[in-house]
């Protein structure tokens, strides 16, 4: 697997694109550290831009290298490798290297301007952790949605429309329920509506740790004692782990039984 | 060398292999032949594993392939469409395949053989299909394999390259080896295979020489004894 993984890495690191994203967040961190003038306010910029743009990008770029790979793929296949490496292979290098461009891209320029001296360098850190993990939660559903779909067009629709639910839709269904129950007590629900969607969940782990949650209302009371607390911190991870063990599992499930 | 028993495959409705049994002895080339869409591809793939059978059992070198994959190290195979990564230099490509599949030496007397040397230093991207398929062909007989497995080899050559891959098989063959060829290509097939192995809608039609083709069809060459099994069955 880690042959594999060098080699998409490798691939990835030469092509145009990776240095297109590379460069988009180099650009991105100078802006918006010159527009702000200040390192925490830059993060909150950030996170509303990495929120919604990480997990699009990991989709797109998922589903294209798979398709743009498959011969190639077909080309190991027939060599004495398993097919679990194969793939996990692949979406490691592609995971990977995102994750490299998203925290080189924007580490460069904060470092520069002082971060390490700055009281925003866990914030940061934070946002590039869950840059991270959103990358390998998106990039693995890519996989799982090209793995299953043979018609390249049908797999960037379904890619699309899952970044789209999940990163503007879910949002809305889950406040017209808020809305419709407002009688209820919905401190659990939304609490649990939030676990259940990696940029819901990243979003509030990140605005709960700047300490603007005062902005939320009471609800953001009722969150901020859960995900401002370590256990929440952990809780919150381990829901991000399981985003991402579980679209893992279902590569190598699903690569075992197609037909190449 | 290969035996496959019972092997049944559909894709959706459609069936592709409908109860193929087939063994291949030691030594010689085995030419796969028949219709577009009569299975020879998915026979194949099935043989690498690359295509999940439905039913049947194949194994190669009397080892059962399910579930293994260490067998292919005993089996070259030279894909239809030769597309690599096109940010590969063809140089990095040879080194990778070595290095996944273990040392060789036999590719430099190859890319001499094929005169691919001005090509290295390139990437895939920018070769033409008939520099690919050179490179595609270096990667497959670079090891040495008791099985070769080629699909459509002859794609995109030019006639040079062409006796020179015709010398490379017949090479291949006098070392002992075992070649499982598909082509459409009867001239091809003609000169270079010992057997040929016809499949039909999906299963065996027929298995032998040539000559025995000949023989059973009453007709005096290859290229019309094919074509009178093909207008039999679908007139």
């Amino acid at each position: 697997m880690l042959k594999i993984l060098k080699y998409s890495f490798y691939d990835l690191m030469r092509s145009r694109w990776s240095y297109v994203y590379f460069a988009f967040y180099l650009l991105l961190g100078i802006v918006l550290l010159f527009l702000n003038n200040d390192l925490s306010k830059a993060v909150i910029t950030l996170m509303n831009v990495i929120i919604v743009l990480v997990p699009l990008i990991g989709t797109i770029f998922g589903v294209m290298y798979y398709y743009n790979s498959k011969e190639f793929t077909e080309l190991l296949l027939a060599q004495p490798l398993k097919r679990s490496s194969i793939f996990l292979g692949q979406y490691l290098g592609v995971a990977l290297s995102l994750s490299m461009s998203l925290i080189l891209g924007l580490g460069i320029p904060f470092v520069f301007y002082g971060l390490f001296e700055s009281s925003a360098i866990w914030n940061f850190s934070l946002l590039l952790i869950t840059g991270t993990f959103l990358t390998l939660i998106f990039t693995a559903l890519a996989f799982n949605i090209a793995l299953s779909n043979e018609n390249k067009i049908k797999g960037f629709g379904y890619a699309i429309l899952l970044w789209l639910f999940l990163a503007i839709i879910y949002d809305g269904l889950f406040l017209m329920t808020l809305i419709m129950f407002e009688d209820y007590p919905l401190d659990k629900l939304s609490l649990v509506g939030t676990m259940l969607n990696p940029i819901d969940l990243s979003r509030t782990l990140i605005l709960l740790k700047l300490d603007i949650s005062a902005l939320l209302g009471y609800t953001g009371a009722v969150f901020k004692q859960f995900f401002g607390t370590n256990f929440g911190l952990v809780v919150s991870f381990i829901m991000l782990s399981i985003w991402v063990v579980l679209p893992v599992l279902r590569i190598v499930f699903k690569s075992k039984r197609k037909d190449f | 060398m290969v035996t496959i028993q019972n092997l049944y495959k559909n894709f959706g409705k459609n069936d592709v292999l409908k109860g193929v049994d087939l063994s291949i002895k030691d030594g010689g080339i085995f030419a796969v032949l028949g219709p577009n869409g009569s299975g020879k591809t998915t026979l194949i793939k099935s043989i690498l594993g690359m295509v999940i059978p439905n039913k049947g059992e194949i194994s190669v070198l009397g080892e059962n392939i399910k579930k293994s994959s260490d067998y292919r190290h005993k089996i070259d195979y030279l894909p239809q469409i030769a597309n690599f990564p096109s940010n590969l230099k063809v140089k990095e490509l040879i080194k990778m395949i070595k290095d996944l599949r273990g040392n060789t030496s036999n590719d430099e007397h190859l890319i001499e053989l094929f005169r691919l040397e001005p090509f290295l230093n390139k990437k895939l991207g920018n070769l033409s299909g008939g520099t690919k398929q050179k490179v595609n062909i270096v990667l497959t007989f670079m090891f040495d394999s008791p099985l070769i497995i080629l699909d459509e080899p002859t794609t995109g050559l030019d006639p040079i390259s062409l006796i020179r891959l015709k010398d490379l098989i017949q090479k291949e063959k006098s070392n002992g080896k075992t070649i499982l060829i598909t082509s459409h290509i009867m001239s091809f097939v003609e000169e270079v295979s010992d057997e040929i192995v016809f499949l039909l809608e999906g299963q065996i039609y027929f298995k032998g020489t040539i000559q025995d083709l000949k023989t059973k069809t009453n007709q005096p060459d290859f290229e019309h004894a094919i074509a009178s099994i093909l207008t039999k069955n679908h007139a």
